[in-house]
C-alpha cells in the first residue's frame, strides 16, 4: 500500500532521481514508524501536562498571592519595574496562616476526615461480606451480582442521592411506613403513645447513609476482583489441619485481601474526604466539610487566595493516601 | 464445589446489601407514577409527571446540551485514554513513566472540588494570557470532562491489556509487520470491547458531573446536573422522579445490553481458543 503511494510521488518527482526520491520517502517513513511510540505517548500527556499538572501549578501560585478587588482578585507574585533586571516576588504566606489560626477550618478538615474515615470502615463493613459472597457464588450468579453492583453506579449519582431525600423525609417514605406499623401496634394495644417521626434527613446520620451508599459500588468492586482471584484450596487446607472459621477467615483470607482492602477503602476514602455534594443535599445545614467551605470560599466569598490554599492544603492530607493507591495500582500493573 | 457454599451470615449480608442498593431506585421509579403533587403520598397511578417533564423546556435544554456535551467529551477521552493505556501496558520504560503514570491515576481519587477549582483557574489565566477560551461554557465543560474521563479509559485499556500476552504483537512484528500495521490490526482488535466500555463509562461519568461543571461552566450554559441540582435543593419535586425513571430505564436496558453482547463474545473467544487449540 505505502509502495504505491512512494511510486506516485517519485513520478511527480521527475524522472531523474525516482529511486533516490523513492529511497527517501521510505526513510521518512521508517522514521516515523521508529518515532511512532513517541507519538503514542505524547497527545495525552500534553493534554495531562497542561489541563491536570499546570492547573496544580496556578492553585499554588493563586494561594501564595494576596486577595485584592479587581479582576481577577489576586496580586501578582511577579512584578516588574523599570531599570532593574529581576523582577521583584511578592510571595505571601498569609493564606496559609490564616487557616490555621480560623478554627472553622481545622474543624471542617477533622470532621471531614472523621466522616471519611467512619465512611470507609461502615462501607468496609457492609462491601467485604458481599464482596466475598459474590466471589464464592457459581459463575451465572456471580456474573448477575455483578451486574447489580454496577447498575447503581452508572446511574446519576445526583438523583440516587435524592431518592434518599424522599425516603429520609420526616414526612418520606420511611417514617410513613413507621407510622403505619406503629399505628398496627397501637392498635394490637403493644402502645398507646402517638407516633413521633424520626428526624434523620439533615442529619450526621443522612450524610452517612447517602456517603455509604454512594461509594459501595467502589468499595466492593476492588475487593471483589482481589477476592475473585484468591485459590480457596488454601482454606480448604486450613481446615482439614483443624482451624476454627474464624481463624482461617484472619489468618488466611484477610491478609491475602489485603491490596483489595486498601485499593477500596482508598478509593471511598480519597474522594469523600472533599465531598460537596451529599452534604449540600442530605446533612446538616451548617455541617463542616472542606469541599462546601473551598465552594462556598470561592463562590460566596470570592476569595479566591483562600480558596487556593484551601485545595493545597487538602491536597497535602490526601497526597499520602493518593501515593498508597497510585503505590497498588502499579504493583498490580507489574501483576 | 461442596465448600463454595454462602453461609447463611454471608447470604443474608448480600441480601441487604442490595436492598440497600435497590430500595432508593426502586422509590423513585414508583413515586413517579404517583398522582399526588405530595411526593411521599400515593395518591393512584398517573404519568402526568411525564407530560410535566417534557413541556419543561429548561430541562430539556439541560438535557440536550449534556448530552451534546457528553458524547463529544467521550469521543475524545477514548482517543487520548486508549493511547495512554497502550503507552502504559505495552511501552515498559520511557522518561517520565512514573509522572505519566501518575497523571493517570491522580484524577481516579482526585476531589472533585479541587480538580473543578484548578481547572477554573487555568481557563481563567489561559484566558488572560492568550485570550482563549473567550468566557467559559460547553467547550471549557468538555475539555474539563475529557481529562478527567481520560483516566478512566486508560485504567480500563490498561487492564485489558495486561490481560492479553504480547505474542500476538510480537508475532506480527517478527513476521516482519510494521508497528502500524500491528497496532491497527492486532492491538485495536483486542481492546475495541474496552474502548466501547470506557466510551460508556465516559459518557454516563459527563453526564453525571455536577461538581466541576458547576465549575468550569459560564452563564447559559446550565447541564443537567445542575438544573437538577437547583430544583433538587429547594425539596423534592415528582418531575424530578419522572427523569430519573426515564434515566434509570434507558441505562438497565443500555447495560443489559453490553453485558449480554460481551458474555456473547467471551463464550465465542473461547470457542475459538478451544478450536485453535485442538487443530
Amino acid at each position: 500500500m505505502s509502495a504505491d503511494t512512494n511510486m506516485d510521488t517519485g513520478l511527480e518527482m521527475g524522472k531523474d532521481a525516482p529511486l533516490q526520491s523513492r529511497g527517501g520517502l521510505r526513510q521518512l517513513g521508517n522514521r516515523l514508524q521508529s518515532q511512532w511510540k513517541r507519538l503514542v505517548i505524547a497527545l495525552p500527556y500534553l493534554w495531562l501536562f497542561i489541563f491536570f499538572l499546570v492547573p496544580f501549578a496556578i492553585i499554588l501560585k493563586i494561594s501564595l498571592a494576596e486577595a485584592i478587588i479587581a479582576r481577577p482578585p489576586f496580586t501578582d507574585l511577579l512584578e516588574w519595574t523599570e531599570g532593574e533586571f529581576l523582577p521583584s516576588i511578592y510571595v505571601t504566606l498569609e493564606n496559609f496562616q490564616y487557616l490555621l489560626e480560623d478554627d472553622l477550618y481545622w474543624l471542617s478538615y477533622l470532621n471531614s476526615l472523621k466522616l471519611a474515615t467512619i465512611s470507609t470502615l461502615l462501607c468496609l463493613l457492609v462491601g467485604y461480606p458481599m464482596a466475598y459472597g459474590i466471589a464464592r457464588s457459581s459463575q451465572t450468579m456471580k456474573n448477575i451480582l455483578l451486574l447489580l453492583v454496577i447498575l447503581p453506579f452508572w446511574t446519576s449519582f445526583l438523583l440516587r442521592v435524592y431518592a434518599w431525600m424522599g425516603i429520609l423525609n420526616t414526612h418520606g417514605l420511611l417514617n410513613n411506613m413507621l407510622e403505619v406499623a406503629w399505628n398496627i401496634g397501637m392498635a394490637l394495644g403493644l402502645t398507646d403513645a402517638p407516633f413521633e417521626p424520626l428526624q434523620i434527613m439533615y442529619t450526621e446520620t443522612a450524610l452517612y447513609i447517602g456517603i455509604i451508599y454512594s461509594y459501595l459500588p467502589f468499595m466492593i468492586l476492588p475487593l471483589y476482583a482481589n477476592l475473585e482471584k484468591m485459590d480457596f484450596q488454601l482454606h480448604e487446607a486450613a481446615q482439614d489441619l483443624g482451624s476454627k472459621p474464624a481463624t482461617v477467615f484472619l489468618t488466611v483470607t484477610l491478609p491475602l485481601s489485603m491490596p483489595g482492602i486498601i485499593a477500596g477503602s482508598l478509593l471511598v476514602f480519597i474522594p469523600a474526604t472533599g465531598e460537596y455534594v451529599i452534604p449540600a443535599l442530605l446533612g446538616e445545614p451548617d455541617t463542616l466539610m472542606i469541599g462546601r467551605v473551598l465552594f462556598d470560599e470561592f463562590f460566596v466569598n470570592r476569595d479566591w487566595p483562600v480558596a487556593s490554599s484551601v485545595a493545597i492544603a487538602l491536597l497535602v492530607f490526601l497526597v499520602v493516601p493518593m501515593m498508597v493507591y497510585q503505590h497498588f495500582q502499579s504493583k498490580a500493573e507489574v501483576m | 464445589m461442596q465448600q463454595k457454599r454462602n453461609s447463611t451470615f454471608i447470604i443474608s449480608v448480600l441480601c441487604f446489601g442490595f436492598a440497600f442498593l435497590y430500595v432508593p431506585i426502586f422509590y423513585l421509579i414508583a413515586y413517579s407514577f404517583n398522582s399526588s403533587k405530595l411526593v411521599t403520598v400515593w395518591g393512584g397511578f398517573s404519568t402526568k409527571w411525564y407530560g410535566a417533564l417534557l413541556q419543561n423546556e429548561q430541562i430539556l435544554e439541560a438535557a440536550l446540551l449534556s448530552l451534546r456535551i457528553a458524547a463529544i467529551s467521550a469521543t475524545f477521552a477514548v482517543l487520548f485514554g486508549t493511547l495512554a493505556g497502550l503507552a502504559l501496558a505495552r511501552f515498559r520504560g520511557f522518561r517520565g513513566r512514573t509522572l505519566f503514570s501518575g497523571m493517570i491515576t491522580a484524577p481516579l481519587v482526585m476531589p472533585e472540588v479541587i480538580t473543578g477549582l484548578s481547572l477554573l483557574l487555568l481557563f481563567i489565566s489561559l484566558e488572560e494570557f492568550i485570550g482563549w477560551p473567550a468566557g467559559r461554557g460547553v467547550s471549557t465543560i468538555t475539555i474539563a470532562h475529557i481529562t478527567f474521563s481520560m483516566a478512566y479509559v486508560a485504567v480500563i485499556i490498561q487492564g485489558r491489556l495486561s490481560g492479553v500476552d504480547e505474542s500476538l504483537e510480537e508475532a506480527a512484528t517478527d513476521l516482519g509487520a510494521k508497528p502500524f500495521r500491528v497496532l491497527w490490526d492486532i492491538t485495536l482488535p483486542i481492546v475495541s470491547p474496552a474502548m466501547i466500555s470506557g466510551w460508556l463509562l465516559a459518557f454516563t461519568m459527563s453526564l453525571d458531573d455536577l461538581v466541576i461543571a458547576s465549575f468550569v461552566s459560564g452563564p447559559g450554559s446550565s447541564t443537567l446536573p445542575m438544573v437538577i441540582y437547583s430544583k433538587v435543593k429547594l425539596g423534592v419535586s415528582p418531575d424530578i422522579n419522572a427523569l430519573a425513571t426515564i434515566i434509570i430505564g434507558l441505562v438497565t436496558v443500555g447495560v443489559i445490553c453490553a453485558a449480554v453482547l460481551m458474555f456473547r463474545q467471551e463464550n465465542q473467544r473461547a470457542r475459538d481458543m478451544q478450536m485453535a487449540a485442538s487443530e
